[in-house]
C-alpha cells in the first residue's frame, strides 16, 4: 500500500493526516521482517529508534506551520554512517560491536528534519567492492533475481529500495558505488559533486572519491534529498561553499548532450547497448542537442583507480588497530600481535587485498613509479573533462556495461569491481556529479531467463548537479522505467 | 610476480598477520592487480602536475577553541579493555 509511492505523495499523506509516521513506520518494520529475508538488505533494523523517532515527528506534524521536506517519513541508511547509539559496521568483523558515539553530518541534518531510520543497510565490507559480496554479513541479493547480486557497493540500499523496504535510502560512492547498484537493481541514483555533502561521520574508505548520495525511486526525489543533504560543513573541510537549491526543471530544449564514444566498450552487453540508443532518441525527441564526443583516457581511470584507491584505503584502515574501538584480539601476546591478529581476524579477504595493494604503491622505492604517476594521469582524467564540458552540459552513458551477474561470478577475480565500475571510476576521480536512472531491462549474456534492470547515467561538471537533474528529470517524465517493479 | 618474502613484509607493514594460504593467495592477486595497471607505465605524463584532490581548497583553518566533549563515556564504552580511565593496552618497551 505504501511501499514504492515518492516522496511527494508520503509528504501528502502525512500533511493530510491520511496517516501518521508511526502507521507508516510501523508498515515499513513489517515489511522489512516479512521480506528481508529473501534479500538481506539489512545489517541492523532499528525498530525502537524508528517508533520512537516516529512518534516525535508525529508531534512535530500535529503542531501548526510548515513540515520540512522529509519529516516523517522512513530511511534507510548504508551501514557506513556513524549513527550515535545505534551499531554501525561497515559490514565487517572488525566492526561488529561498534556503536558510534556520534552521528554523521547528514544523519544529524536527517534528525533535524525528523525523518524516521529504519535500519542500516548491507554493504560490500568497508564499500570495497561491487557486489556487496565482501559483506561479512552475507551478500544481498537483487530483488528481481535473488540468484544475481544487486550490485555494490550499496546493494544493500538498492534492494531494499526495489523491493520496496524502504521510501528511500543513503548510499555512498567512491568508484562506482551508487550508480552501478543503482542501475542492477532499476532503481534512481545519485552521485554528487565531491565536496557537496559532508563525509563527516561516514566510515572513510578514500578520502579524496568518497562521495555521500542518495537512491530512491525518481530524480524528483533525488532533488528533494540533494537539497537537504548538501552543505558546507565546518566538520568537513573539504566541502565546498556552494549552496545547493536545486529547482524541478524538465525543459531540456537545447541542452547539449554528449555520448563519449569511449564508454560503449566492446564487451558491452548487446540487450543494454540497446537500451542506451533507445534513450538517446528519447533525449533527442526532447530536444536535446545530442553530440558525438571523446574522452581518450577514460580506459586509463580504472587502472589509476586500482592504485589510487587501495593507497587511500591502507591509510584510512590503519586506524583499526583494536586499541580503542571494535574487535580486539583475545590471542595477541604482544602490541604488535594485538595489531596483527586483530586485523588479520577482522578484516575480509578484499580489505586485507586493497590494503597490501595500498601498501605497496606506497612504499619506499614505488611511491613515484606508482602512486605519484597515477595521480598524474589523474590529472590528464580530470582535465580532459573539462575540455569536454566546454563542448557539451552533460554527458550520457551506461552506468554499467551488463546487467547483474549471478552472485559468486565476482568470487575468483580480484579485479571484478575495477571492470564493473570502468564507467563509473573516470568521473568519480575526477569528483564530477552523476545521475543513473532506469531505462529498460536486456538480457543477461550468462543465458538467464529474467531480464534485469539497465542504467543510464548522466554526468555533469564539477557542481553541475542542476544540469543532470534536468536531464534525468526529463528522462523520467516521457518514459515509465523507473516505474517498474519486480514481482513481489 | 611478487616473491612470497615482498609479500610477507607488506603484511608486516600493513600490520596484518597472514597465514601461508593467504600468503599464496595474496601473492597471486596482488600480482595480478600489479600486471593490470602495468599499461600506466606508457602514458606520457611530462609535464603534468600531481592531483590528490579535486577541489581546489586549500588548508581551511579555524579558531583553536577548546569545546566541551560531552559524549566521553559514550567513546569509552567501545573500549576493548580499559583500566582506571586509561585505554589498556600490551607493554611497548
Amino acid at each position: 500500500m505504501f511501499e514504492y509511492l515518492e516522496l511527494s505523495e508520503l509528504r501528502n499523506l502525512l500533511d493530510t493526516k491520511q496517516i501518521s509516521s508511526v502507521e507508516l513506520t510501523k508498515y515499513f518494520l513489517h515489511r522489512i521482517k516479512s521480506l528481508d529475508e529473501k534479500y538481506n538488505s539489512f545489517v541492523t533494523v532499528t525498530e525502537d529508534v524508528a517508533l520512537a523517532q516516529a512518534a516525535q515527528a508525529d508531534e512535530f506534524l500535529a503542531s501548526p506551520g510548515e513540515n520540512p521536506a522529509l519529516c516523517g517519513i522512513p530511511y534507510a541508511a548504508k551501514d557506513l554512517f556513524c549513527t550515535k547509539g545505534v551499531r554501525t559496521t561497515a559490514s565487517s568483523k572488525i566492526l561488529d560491536n561498534y556503536v558510534p558515539p556520534y552521528d554523521a553530518t547528514v544523519i544529524t541534518k536527517l534528525k533535524e528534519q525528523k525523518s524516521v531510520l529504519l535500519g542500516k543497510t548491507n554493504l560490500d565490507q568497508f564499500a570495497h567492492g561491487s557486489s556487496t559480496e565482501t559483506s561479512a554479513y552475507g551478500p544481498s541479493k537483487n530483488p528481481w533475481d535473488t540468484s544475481r547480486i544487486p550490485g555494490g557497493s550499496s546493494g544493500g540500499s538498492t534492494a531494499a529500495l526495489a523491493a520496496g523496504l524502504c521510501p528511500w535510502a543513503l548510499a555512498t560512492e567512491t568508484g562506482g558505488s551508487i550508480r552501478l547498484p543503482a542501475s542492477l537493481c532499476g532503481v534512481s541514483g545519485w552521485k554528487p559533486t565531491y565536496g557537496r555533502v559532508s563525509r563527516y561521520g561516514c566510515i572513510a574508505m578514500a578520502s579524496s572519491l568518497d562521495s555521500m548520495g542518495a537512491v530512491a525511486y525518481s530524480v524528483k526525489d533525488l532533488i528533494i534529498l540533494a537539497n537537504v543533504l548538501s552543505g558546507q560543513d565546518p566538520k568537513d573541510s573539504t566541502t565546498g561553499h556552494k549552496t545547493a537549491n536545486f529547482t524541478v526543471n524538465s525543459d531540456i530544449k537545447g541542452l547539449r548532450i554528449g555520448i563519449p564514444r569511449e564508454y560503449f566498450i566492446e564487451g558491452m552487453e548487446a540487450g543494454v547497448k540497446a537500451k542506451i540508443e533507445e534513450a538517446i532518441k528519447e533525449m533527442e525527441k526532447l530536444g536535446a542537442v545530442i553530440k558525438e564526443v571523446s574522452v581518450p583516457h577514460t580506459r586509463y581511470g580504472s587502472l589509476v583507480y586500482a592504485i589510487v584507491c587501495p593507497a587511500e584505503i591502507a591509510s584510512n584502515l590503519s586506524r583499526y588497530d583494536g586499541i580503542r574501538y571494535g574487535l580486539s584480539s583475545k590471542e595477541a601476546k604482544s602490541l604488535y600481535e594485538v595489531y596483527a591478529k586483530t586485523r588479520d581476524a577482522g578484516f575480509g579477504d578484499e580489505a586485507k587485498r586493497r590494503i597490501l595493494t595500498g601498501t605497496y604503491v606506497l612504499s619506499a622505492g614505488y611511491y613515484d613509479a606508482y602512486y605519484k604517476r597515477a595521480q598524474k594521469i589523474r590529472r590528464l582524467l580530470v582535465n580532459e573533462f573539462e575540455e569536454v564540458f566546454k563542448e557539451v552540459d552533460v554527458l550520457a552513458a551506461p552506468s554499467s556495461p551488463n546487467v547483474a551477474v549471478a552472485i559468486g561470478e565476482a568470487a575468483s577475480n580480484p579485479l571484478f569491481g575495477y571492470i564493473a565500475d570502468q564507467l563509473n571510476i573516470p568521473s568519480s576521480l575526477a569528483g564530477l556529479p552523476a545521475v543513473s536512472v532506469p531505462c529498460g531491462f536486456a538480457a543477461p549474456s550468462d543465458g538467464g531467463s529474467t531480464h534485469m534492470p539497465v542504467g543510464l547515467q548522466f554526468m555533469g561538471p564539477q557542481w553541475g548537479e542542476q544540469a543532470v537533474f534536468n536531464a534525468g528529470l526529463a528522462y523520467q517524465s516521457v518514459t515509465d522505467w523507473h516505474k517498474q517493479r519486480p514481482k513481489a | 610476480m611478487l616473491t612470497l618474502d615482498e609479500v610477507k613484509k607488506l603484511g608486516s607493514l600493513a600490520r596484518i598477520e597472514l597465514s601461508s594460504e593467504e600468503l599464496e593467495q595474496m601473492q597471486k592477486d596482488l600480482s595480478a592487480i600489479l600486471d593490470y595497471v602495468e599499461e600506466l607505465k606508457s602514458v606520457d605524463v611530462s609535464g603534468l602536475e600531481v592531483l590528490s584532490q579535486v577541489t581546489g581548497l586549500v588548508n581551511v583553518q579555524r579558531q583553536d577553541e577548546p569545546k566541551l566533549c560531552d559524549f566521553r563515556d559514550d567513546i569509552f564504552a567501545n573500549a576493548p579493555e580499559m583500566k582506571d580511565g586509561y585505554y589498556k593496552v600490551k607493554a611497548i618497551l
